[in-house]
């Protein structure tokens, strides 16, 4: 089983999670900037962790196997802070930067005025850059948070399909389902959603444009639960190649659209469909 | 590598015409390099050129975007390394010694010798590290022992390992063997020739207390 987890923020895990990941067949991962935690206090402070999603972090990932980019931007929280605003003057420096593959996380925490302008500002550098965008839903309020994050995203006029509403879940994904964004799902040990509440969502609705991440952080959460999803599939009677596009094929297509995402040189094995063999396919 | 034969060796990259363009534009509108400097890899690629050992691409096509500036080199250099990710700053590191900056560039060694990630401190070592004073230069080259960066990527190794390395490398290698651990056989080697060239083992046994 190869595993591209496209949502996990590597930078607060340890070199074990690293190894049982690359145990697990997780490959390739996408970091997106987000808050630590402790807020921070000033801009600078944004530049050494954005120096760090495209410097230190890709080498730490590198030494195990795994192919590490990051999505770059001013997350919804701290988009409130007037002392972190001016990290939107920042961006356009690492927009241009090879590893970064979307612009993201954006959208909302809290339904603010700030939070308004820093979102529509952050779409529409992607649409100036070329990026897809990954888009943050509020754990609070979340249906309505959603329902303002799809018509920001239209008034925005950056195409839906490049574009990733996510942490999903039963309520909200009715509501995303049919705008032609793609759907993401953060699989957590007992909240925002489970392998086993997973599974029954891709029975409903399908593989396409779905994506399942473990948004691992400084929380409480799992790096491996990609790979417990992806067991929890073929347990319900989905197929070798069912899997391979959720966990693999989907965030391929998805952050390829960047035309950054570098894949090469990785050993990655797939199960060929045709003939069940094992085979080497890159990047496809 | 002079900056000719790293174009020679750049004539099969997929995008040609785009760095033909680049250079161009570098040298008639030097603030251009800030958003041309980030788009080599994607527009070159990655690959290693067959004609210029040791190079790839990336690296290349970034060297000579610097040495296309027609002024300022120096403050350049250190502007696309402040704002660069690693490959960005391993191709400063390897543009330095093409560049008219004498010892400007010194800084930025010692931070990417700070760094424990070995692509910059292997490309710290290249032949700009001759501006490195004798301390920063053999901790360095210990510091490549101790994170696996083979020896062979130091230049003037030889021609610059003296007595005091010696000892430092000694004193490590007794640590290694004391944990049960090995040496890597490029630093055995150095080791050796240093002792067989000093004539005895008299200044290996002593590391001194500043350095070790």
């Amino acid at each position: 089983m190869r595993i591209f987890d496209p949502h996990i923020h590597m930078t607060s895990r340890t070199t074990d999670d690293y190894e049982r990941m690359a145990a697990a067949g997780v490959r390739a991962v996408v970091e997106p900037a987000f808050w630590l935690g402790q807020p921070r206090t000033s801009a600078a402070s944004f530049t050494d962790y954005f120096d760090s999603l495209i410097g230190w972090e890709p080498f730490r990932a590198g030494q195990f196997g795994v192919r590490h980019h990051a999505t770059v931007a001013l997350n919804p929280k701290e988009a409130n802070d007037p002392r972190c605003r001016p990290v939107l003057d920042l961006l356009p420096r690492y927009l241009d930067k090879d590893a970064v593959v979307a612009v993201g996380e954006i959208g909302y925490d809290s339904m603010t005025p700030e939070e308004d302008e820093a979102f529509a500002a952050q779409l529409a550098l992607a649409v100036a850059y070329d990026l897809p965008a990954l888009v943050h839903t509020p754990h609070r309020d979340k249906a309505r948070g959603v329902e303002r994050t799809l018509a920001v995203v239209t008034e925005s006029g950056i195409d839906p399909g490049r574009v990733v509403v996510d942490h999903l879940n039963e309520v909200t994904v009715k509501l995303v389902r049919d705008t032609g964004c793609w759907l993401g799902f953060s699989i957590y040990p007992d909240t925002k959603m489970t392998p086993s509440r997973m599974v029954e969502l891709l029975r409903e609705y399908g593989t396409e444009r779905m994506l399942v991440n473990s948004a691992a952080d400084w929380g409480r959460s799992d790096p491996l639960l990609t790979r417990a999803t992806g067991e929890a599939m073929l347990l319900a009677g989905f197929s070798d190649d069912d899997v391979d596009q959720v966990l693999w094929r989907n965030p391929v297509e998805f952050y390829g659209q960047s035309g950054r995402l570098d894949l090469t040189d990785l050993d990655v094995a797939a199960v060929d469909p045709q003939t069940g063999n094992s085979i080497l396919r890159g990047g496809s | 590598m002079t900056p000719d034969s790293l174009r020679a060796a750049l004539r099969g990259v997929p995008d040609p015409d785009w760095l033909d363009t680049a250079l161009r534009r570098v040298a008639a509108e030097p603030t251009a390099i800030t958003r041309l400097f980030p788009a080599a890899g994607r527009r070159c690629g990655r690959a290693a050129l067959p004609d210029a050992p040791g190079w790839t691409a990336d690296d290349a096509a970034r060297v000579l975007l610097l040495t296309a500036l027609p002024a300022d080199h120096a403050e350049h250099a250190e502007a696309l390394y402040q704002h660069g990710d690693a490959a960005e700053r391993r191709a400063v590191l390897r543009a330095l010694p093409l560049l008219p900056i004498g010892a400007a560039g010194v800084p930025l060694l010692h931070d990417a010798i700070r760094t424990n990630d070995t692509r910059l401190v292997a490309a710290a070592l290249g032949p700009y590290a001759r501006h490195l004073d004798a301390a920063a230069w053999r901790q360095a080259v210990l510091k490549c022992v101790f994170t696996g960066v083979p020896l062979a990527v130091v230049a003037d190794l030889d021609a610059r390992a003296d007595g005091e390395l010696a000892a430092m490398l000694a004193a490590l290698a007794a640590e290694r063997h004391a944990a049960g651990r090995e040496m890597p056989a490029d630093a055995t080697d150095l080791l050796d020739r240093l002792t067989a060239h000093s004539g005895g083992t008299g200044t290996v046994d002593r590391p001194t207390p500043t350095e070790a």
